[in-house]
């Protein structure tokens, strides 16, 4: 076992994956006359080490799905989590390692935190579970609180939550996950309940987290500004697929798939022209479109900009293919991909 | 159900101080609104209890008498001797005082103190209410829990619908069942009182009694124990889907340990004090069941007082009853606010 505490944090080439998704399916057996709903539909994807990773989307495409996969908490209906390039089994003993090293923090603290337990307690509670209640157990409760910012720590030992602000809470749920020392967090929307005051803390936090201890990190958010602001990478969803990946810059500032180009239009600061209000039905897990997924929404072929570059059979019946969930930037859309584009 | 609405009403009480009278604790304002209240309840207890019983049909003296040959001189001078010569607002003000120190009047058919009687009877009440309870609790509990962390799984039905079934069942009508299956037939157990006249040593008496008590004590566990169930089952489901349990999970705590550390403590908070609010049917349950086997408590002397009816018996434990239920109410107020760290500031 290594020290994750300290992983390796400047590696020239790509960082090699820690933890990723290949080929994840998860879905979830319909309610009453539903169809199954594909949550996750066929995702690549690696968090490198010391790695900050944002997957961004619509609510409702499977992000926090896919985000409980990678933890083991929902089975994959196909393909696998990849944890050390390792195939993750689901024996709890596997689960149980990979749950030590990787470390999950919620939207909401309020509802994160056992409301009946100490800040101390809960912070403790990973420690107890994975090496028992040890003599030094206080010394590593501070430090992670001190990690995530609350100083000085003794005084926030025997608080409720309720006692403790929004941002607090949130801070507490971090310690919980720092006090484990893991080498990948996912955060399922960290920010997406806090006041705006104290979003950019806690962004800042896990970038300092990165900076100081190597700490990977899967950002889940619906904000592509958020994105912006702290990832090297973003990897864009739609309907239980990745539909645009690659470094953030290449994302977000020369965004290809009309997807990911109508999420930024919309964006107050984007100055990209109009913002596209995209037609049609919101996307149903239940029921996923043949072809691209994306074409009963698309903008480019209900324009006729796909029919002019000579590919909008392909949208309409050819599923664009996964992207690999490697670091390059990669576009599933077959209008992207085409040569007479204009 | 109006029980389930006072728990967060209790929350609010104890909240943040409001404006109000300068100089009280907001704690001891709770607490002193909470008194208030049950003594307030108390006392319309009192005065019903006082009214309830004159208008039952049936006549003590005449019940008394029935079969002996009394001359009218006679039913006359019983009547003023129990005091029903009075005008009802003088009877009313007797029985106020009475009451306000302790003193319930003479039994009509014992012609002892009927806080004697009371004394007597309410050691057994106490074994037998308290055990069934304490097992039908636990019993139910841990049912509870079992099938609402399951919820839908087949033992989840199976477990509710017995319970369901049960508790619909009338106690008289089980107690019958379990004195023909297991008393009459197989002779296994006494079906009726508390002792065996004759049995001698501390332990023996002990063993006794607790052979008396299985049949009753059985009854009223099978009959209520569903209560018990269905308040902690419908506690774990609303916290079953919370996320702090899925922090735990992915902490890597195993399920038994997340449904034992995080989910049972968090459901166990309102279902205390819904505990504490159900306990008032103890005491119904507990008339029925000591009549159907003669256990010699405050339920049987009460349904026998009823048939008199012994005015000063009845209308004691009518006010002891309904005042335990008021109790038990008050104990729910003032516990909550010790068991949640929301609360208790
Ligand atoms: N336990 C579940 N059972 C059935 N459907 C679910 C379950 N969890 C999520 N879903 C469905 O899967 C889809 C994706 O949900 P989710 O992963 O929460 O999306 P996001 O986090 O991007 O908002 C939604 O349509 C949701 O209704
Ligand atoms: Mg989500």
């Amino acid at each position: 076992m290594s020290a994750p505490a300290d992983a390796p944090r400047d590696t020239g080439a790509p960082a090699a994956p820690v933890l990723g998704a290949a080929g994840l399916r998860v879905a979830f057996a319909g309610r009453a006359g539903r169809g199954t709903a594909r949550a996750v539909d066929g995702v690549d994807l690696d968090i490198g080490a010391g790695e900050i990773v944002a997957l961004v989307g619509e609510s409702g495409c499977g992000k926090s799905t896919l985000a409980r996969a990678l933890l083991g908490l929902v089975r994959p209906t196909e393909g696998r989590v990849v944890f050390r390039g390792r195939a993750l089994g689901h024996r709890p003993r596997e689960l149980k390692e990979l749950r030590r090293r990787v470390q999950l923090v919620l939207q909401d603290p309020t509802g994160a935190l056992n409301p009946r337990h100490t800040v101390y307690d809960a912070v403790a509670e990973g420690r107890r579970i994975h090496s028992g209640s040890t003599a030094d157990e206080q010394e590593h409760v501070a430090e992670a609180l001190a990690r995530a910012g609350l100083r000085p720590p003794e005084r926030f030992f025997l608080r409720y939550p309720h006692e403790l602000s929004g941002g607090q809470r949130q801070r507490v749920a971090i310690a919980g996950a720092l006090v484990l020392q893991p080498e990948v967090i996912v955060a399922d929307e960290p920010v997406a309940s806090l006041d705006a005051s104290v979003r950019g803390e806690i962004l800042q936090l896990l970038l300092r987290l990165r900076d100081d201890y190597g700490l990977a990190a899967l950002v889940v958010t619906h904000d592509l500004g958020l994105a912006w602001n702290i990832a090297d990478r973003a990897a864009v969803m739609y309907l239980g697929r990745v539909v645009e990946t690659g470094p953030v810059e290449d994302v977000l500032s020369a965004p290809r798939h009309p997807y990911t180009r109508a999420l930024l239009s919309v964006l107050p600061e984007s100055g990209s022209g109009e913002p596209q209000v995209l037609a049609g039905e919101p996307p149903d897990p239940t029921r996923i479109p043949g072809g691209c997924r994306f074409h009963v929404r698309c903008p480019v072929l209900a324009s006729g900009a796909a029919a002019a570059a000579g590919v909008a059979e392909r949208c309409r019946g050819e599923e664009p293919g996964m992207l690999s969930g490697s670091g390059a930037a990669q576009v599933a859309c077959h209008w992207a991909h085409a040569p007479e584009r204009v | 159900m109006d029980t389930a609405s006072r728990a967060p009403a209790g929350r609010t009480a104890a909240g943040p101080p409001r404006r109000g009278r300068p100089g009280l604790h907001p704690a001891v304002r709770y607490l002193g609104g909470r008194v208030i209240t049950a003594l307030v309840s108390l006392l319309a207890v009192m005065v019903t209890s006082f009214f309830l019983f004159r208008v039952l049909p049936g006549d003590p003296v005449a019940a008394l008498t029935q079969g002996r040959a009394v001359s009218v001189d006679q039913l006359e001078a019983m009547r003023r001797d129990f005091g029903l010569d009075q005008p009802l607002p003088q009877q009313f003000l007797d029985y106020c005082l009475g009451m306000l120190t302790l003193d319930f009047g003479m039994s009509y058919e014992y012609r002892v103190p009927v806080s004697e009687l009371i004394a007597e009877r309410i050691g057994p009440t106490l074994l037998l209410a308290g055990t069934g309870t304490v097992l039908a609790a636990m019993l139910g509990l841990a049912l509870g829990t079992r099938a609402g962390w399951r919820r839908g799984s087949l033992m989840d039905r199976v477990d509710t619908g017995l319970a369901l079934t049960l508790w619909s069942v009338p106690s008289f009508w089980l107690g019958l069942l379990l004195i023909v299956l297991l008393a009459s037939g197989a002779g296994l157990f006494p079906t009726s009182g508390m002792s065996t006249p004759g049995v001698e040593g501390a332990f023996n008496v002990a063993l006794d009694v607790a052979h008396h008590m299985v049949l009753p004590v059985a009854t009223m566990v099978a009959v209520v124990y569903a209560q018990y169930m269905m308040i902690m089952r419908s506690s774990v489901l609303d916290e079953k889907g919370a996320d702090y349990l899925t922090t735990a999970r992915a902490k890597g705590l195993r399920d038994a340990a997340v449904l034992r550390r995080h989910a049972v403590p968090n459901a166990l908070l309102p279902t205390v004090t819904l505990i504490f609010l159900n306990l008032g049917r103890v005491v119904s349950g507990v008339i029925l069941i000591e009549t159907v086997f003669a256990w010699p408590g405050l339920g049987s002397l009460f349904y026998s007082g009823l048939r008199v009816p012994d005015l000063p018996i009845v209308q004691a434990l009518f006010v002891v009853f309904a005042g335990s239920v008021i109790v038990m109410n008050l104990l729910a107020d003032l516990v909550y606010p010790l068991l949640d760290p929301r609360v208790r500031t």
